[in-house]
């Protein structure tokens, strides 16, 4: 008797896909692993943050994305049309069409500066700003060594988006880059934001608003913009604030890949709603069940950040448990929300975050109880040289699915928890 | 958990006012919830906080701004009109709500 091995359909082969199909080789050897995506570009992301300040250079961020995805996958390249759920198969733009037995949505998160007026102009990639893409963060750092002095203003569209302390590290390096390059005295450096802080977590807010106000810089809070204005260089809100620059650095509104919601899938921002804890597809309201798709990283709707660490921790919960459903037996695997993120502060300086859904940053030292080295929430060269060293890291050992040592669960071990003892209930619950 | 009295009736709040229970809520202290931020509530306000209730309800959270805005079709600028300068947060406190989480 034969039997068709089953077939692993991923869409996107970003962080969180390839991590997927290099995985599920090792642990089901016998799989038929296919993996769709429209280039064969696989850009560092973090790296994006570093280019405009020359501290990477565009060769250092961008490879080739075959050459990390194990050979035994199956590559097709080409647009997702659409998910036909109900068939167990993806319909490319190109007509072709792939049957699936479990289908992964890997397809990340855009940013759709399309989707506020005025943002898209003949100012883009001049006088208003992104690095989120690698075009938009190339165009930064030339028009960053043209700037001579003024609004520099730092601004974040709407939540949620990719990578959350991005743009606070953005300011901290502008702030650095402009001392050393005399521009400082000359430049009013303004980060806007729609959250009433600096971020969103109390304890992470509270130390990242003081290193704000350490650096001078002017923080406009509760800002919901409706409209960019590049005639008069403004940033309108809805309450009808403005706030003028002369260069602006945007987070664009974020959304996930429109075929997540030509099929279905996604809430109002295209993100596909799942399980928090399995990343398995959970259906809004009375759309159909559909138990073997999964979304991982970005393109899923989880409660946490949208980081490359939480792609990572993640992927390793839903390889357990897709073991698990290989053998017929239920998922017990469960992701806890964790993120880990180092924040540039500039000055050769970063900072370590440590969260996951229950309990938010705090201070203390990872990844060993009261040793480190890390030190979590406070700045040191220490995390700063971990932060540039992680993109070996990356490239050389987290996509190809090799183990890092670090446990998927957040750990309170080395933790100063503070605040109403609400906050305490997670460190309850460690095992 | 710090406890307040609106309407004869003692309620369980969190540091910023939010209602801790949602169950405890009615439209009768809907009404009193705005008036303590200073709205007066009309029609044109209940649209989105029903919406809110029955979102909450089925979602097991408090929908976004945006959300809000694409589900009932009403546009963000006419939210911000009704509940001045921080319409997310104060549709959820009249709505006996917690903050929308999309802050993360």
């Amino acid at each position: 008797m034969t039997t068709t091995p089953p077939r692993l359909l991923v869409l996107g082969g970003g962080t969180a896909g390839t991590m997927v199909a290099n995985k599920v080789h090792k642990v089901l050897p016998d799989w038929d692993v296919t993996l769709v995506d429209r280039d064969d570009v696989h850009d560092y992301q973090p790296g994006y943050l570093f280019m405009p300040f020359g501290m990477n250079t565009p060769e250092q961020v961008r490879r080739s994305k075959r050459r990390f995805i194990d050979p035994a996958t199956r590559i097709v390249t080409g647009e997702v049309d659409r998910v036909d759920a109900d068939g167990r198969r993806v319909v490319l733009e190109d007509g072709t069409v792939l049957d699936y037995d479990h289908l992964v949505i890997a397809s990340g998160t855009t940013p759709r500066p399309d989707q506020t007026p005025g943002m898209l102009g003949e100012g883009w990639h001049k006088s208003v700003n992104e690095f989120y893409t690698f075009e938009g963060s190339l165009a930064l750092r030339d028009n960053l060594a043209a700037f001579e002095g003024g609004r520099l203003v730092v601004h974040i569209t709407e939540l949620p988006f990719k990578c959350p302390v991005a743009p606070l590290e953005f300011t901290f390096l502008a702030d650095d880059w402009l001392r050393q390059h005399g521009l400082r005295e000359r430049t009013e450096l303004v980060f806007v934001t729609p959250l009433d802080g600096a971020f969103t977590k109390p304890v992470a807010s509270r130390e990242l608003g003081h290193a704000l106000e350490e650096r001078h810089v002017t923080v406009e809070t509760d800002f919901m913009v409706e409209s960019v204005d590049q005639e008069a260089k403004v940033l309108r809100s809805y309450d009808e604030r403005e706030v003028p620059y002369d260069l602006l650095v945007t987070v664009p509104l974020n959304m996930g890949a429109d075929f997540v919601e030509r099929s279905g899938l996604g809430d109002e921002l295209n993100y596909v709603t799942v399980d928090k804890h399995t990343m398995q597809y959970l259906p809004q309201g009375d759309r159909p069940a559909h138990p073997e798709i999964f979304a991982l990283g970005d393109a899923a709707n989880l409660p946490t950040s949208k980081a490359g660490s939480v792609a990572h921790f993640s992927v390793e919960v839903f390889i357990d448990n897709l073991v698990q459903l290989a053998h017929g037996r239920p998922m017990t695997h469960s992701f806890d929300g964790h993120a880990n993120c180092f924040v540039e502060s500039g000055h050769g300086k970063a900072l370590l975050l440590d969260f996951n859904y229950e309990t938010e940053p705090l201070t203390g030292t990872f990844p060993v109880p009261g040793v480190g080295p890390l030190r979590l929430l406070k700045e040191s060269r220490f995390n700063h040289l971990s932060k540039l060293a992680f993109r070996h890291i990356y490239w050389n050992a987290l996509l190809p699915g090799r183990p890092l040592g670090l446990k998927p669960q957040m750990s309170m071990a080395g933790k100063h928890p503070e605040g109403p003892p609400a906050a305490m209930s997670a460190s309850m619950r460690e095992e | 958990m710090p406890t307040t009295t609106i309407s004869g009736r003692t309620l369980e709040v969190n540091e910023e006012g939010f209602l801790v229970h949602p169950d405890d809520w009615t439209e009768d202290l809907g009404v009193e919830l705005a008036r303590l931020i200073g709205i007066e509530m009309t029609e044109a306000h209940w649209v989105p906080i029903r919406f809110l209730r029955t979102d909450h309800a089925a979602m097991g959270e408090t929908p976004t701004l945006r959300r809000v805005s694409t589900q009932t079709g009403i546009d963000v600028k006419t939210l911000f009109g009704l509940f001045p300068k921080k319409p997310a947060k104060k549709m959820a406190y009249v709505a006996g709500l917690p903050k929308p989480k999309g802050c993360v």
